[in-house]
């Protein structure tokens, strides 16, 4: 006889509020429906009732963990709209920031994996570590989580001593080696615990879509910095880690190499970091005058893709209309198919395998 | 004041559990929220813990412009917690809305659902000001435990505005210091 299971809207092992409801026949999990909608603040209509300049602060708290894409596809976006180019310095500095979400989302995630796990020490370190990361964030902005460097056109901040965040940048990879990347990748404990389990097999990533990390852990090998280069990334050098298993491993596993990958490129950006301004023009965009109506920009976020659309408004300082498609939008789908036939015990862990953000989906 | 009530006094100031709830929020408190349990901020050597039921917890945390989905999750869960209970709005979002003001999905702030007692301000408030809101919160949650009198609303200083209790002022923002808190 089956059983329905409610996880959620407030639930301990989540993060954020959603619900998940599991239909269970003993201990197996025979479907999964998942209901979301809590955090909705309607961000996209509030888009349209603020002037671009507005709109860049209130498209930052979108989410508070990859804040800075949210600002960095944006002006994408509107740099599209006003054809500006951004200086190469800017360029760049955008590539140091987007890394470093990178790195500290992707610690992140391991620390709250960990905690599900039930390795409460891993989570400290994991957490230990993170703070060096936002150490360096904090050296570059000024903040720890909304760093406001994004305008269109360029940045707002210089990274005045790339040397010096360089020297951390080594002291981070040698602790990530050290500790994080072994334990995540040869623990026996770690291993035993997601090896096998919420597999999600490359057919049925590609049918359902997904994003990011998640569709690299199926054998996927898709990365928007890879496929169409934004910023300075079409000028560095990386590896787009692919793992075929499809399983939680196979996604702890592609975000520790990815850890890496993004240490390769902070290294590379910041030793070949161009002189220059840091934005076009004075600061001061005539939006009155637009190229085109529409502009779209495509990044990759640590959780996969983040989509932007504008459109321009004639004669209104404001946007006609931003869009948003985030990844976890993309990769929610694909949690049914991971926690089917799964123990009831595990399904913390596979909902949080394919690192939810639900901030960012309900907006 | 006898003996026993003196301890009940003692032991909450010294370990105040506290139920995180999510009100709507972009993640970015909330994440704070948690960076100051871990070791860099350590706010588990002031007895505080992050507990999974809000039946266990004494001070309540609320981050988020409060949505409409969640005032009756709110509502319900500050119903839960025994008394005698503290609640703490963590970030300028619970306070006003913020940026996210004059959105229809919203029904904030928070202080029109239930009664609050601190709040933390910043967009996100640094782990070193929810630690300093969460102790503020346990000395009012002690002072309840005592008299069982209303205590008003105390605003925190904004952490690299105000000093930030280090100055004489005693955290309440009178003073001129303008250092950021390390």
């Amino acid at each position: 006889m089956s059983y329905k299971i409610p996880m959620g809207p407030y639930h301990p092992a989540l993060e954020e509020p959603y619900k998940l409801d599991l239909i269970c026949t003993g201990e197996t999990v025979t479907d999964a429906k998942l209901h979301i909608g809590f955090n909705f603040r309607g961000i996209e209509h509030l888009a349209e009732t603020r002037n671009y300049i507005q709109v860049i602060a209130l498209m930052e708290r979108v989410c508070g963990i990859c804040s800075n894409i949210h600002t960095l596809t944006l002006c994408q976006a509107m740099e599209g709209l006003t054809a500006l180019t951004p200086p190469p310095r800017a360029q760049y500095i955008r590539v140091v920031m987007a890394e470093l979400e990178r790195l500290h989302s992707h610690v992140l995630w391991a620390g709250i994996a960990a905690k599900l796990m039930g390795f409460k020490t891993m989570f400290m370190t994991c957490f230990e570590l993170r703070e060096k990361v936002m150490d360096i964030l904090q050296a570059i902005s000024g903040n720890r989580v909304n760093y406001s460097m994004n305008r269109v056109g360029g940045v707002n901040r210089d990274i005045d001593d790339p040397q010096a965040v360089l020297k951390m940048i080594d002291a981070l990879e040698a602790e990530m080696l050290r500790t994080v990347i072994p334990i995540f990748t040869t623990s026996s404990t770690a291993r035993s615990r997601c090896a096998g389990i919420g597999v999600l097999t490359h057919a049925k990533a590609i049918s359902c879509g997904v994003v990011g990390p998640v569709a690299r852990a199926s054998g996927v090998g898709q990365d928007i910095r890879k496929a169409a280069p934004y910023a300075a990334y079409g000028e560095m050098e990386f590896d787009v880690p692919v793992q075929p298993d499809g399983d939680v491993k196979a996604r702890l596993l592609v975000r520790a190499l990815e850890i890496m990958e993004s240490c390769k490129i902070l290294r590379q950006a910041l030793s070949k970091l161009p002189p220059g301004e840091l934005f076009v023009g004075d600061g001061k965009f005539d939006f009155t005058k637009m190229v085109t109506t529409t502009s779209t920009s495509r990044v990759e976020a640590p959780r996969g893709e983040v989509m932007y659309s504008v459109s321009w408004k004639e004669g209104s300082r404001n946007p006609a209309r931003v869009h948003v498609r985030t990844p976890t939008f993309a990769v929610m789908p694909a949690i049914r198919w991971m926690v089917l036939g799964a123990r009831l015990a595990d399904t913390p862990l596979i909902q949080a395998s394919i690192d939810p953000c639900y901030s960012c989906t309900d907006r | 004041m006898n003996l026993w009530n003196k301890l009940m006094c003692y032991s909450r100031r010294r370990s105040p559990w506290l139920f995180h709830m999510n009100g709507g929020s972009c993640n970015g408190c909330d994440i704070e929220l948690i960076a100051s349990l871990t070791p860099r901020y350590d706010a588990e050597q002031l007895g505080v813990r992050l507990e999974g039921s809000p039946r266990h917890a004494d001070i309540l945390c609320i981050t988020g412009p409060i949505t409409h989905n969640a005032v009756g999750a709110i509502k319900v869960v500050y119903d839960q917690v025994f008394g005698p209970k503290a609640v703490v709005a963590i970030g300028s979002c619970p306070a006003t809305t913020n940026v996210f003001i004059e959105s229809r999905t919203l029904d904030g702030p928070l202080n029109k659902h239930i009664p609050v007692d601190v709040f933390v301000p910043g967009c996100p408030p640094r782990p070193d000001a929810i630690i300093q809101g969460v102790a503020k919160a346990a000395e009012i949650l002690a002072e309840r435990a005592s008299k069982k009198l209303p205590v008003a609303p105390v605003v925190m200083p904004l952490v690299g505005e105000g000093c930030g209790g280090a100055c004489a002022c005693g955290g309440s923002g009178g003073c001129a210091t303008k250092e950021v808190q390390a």
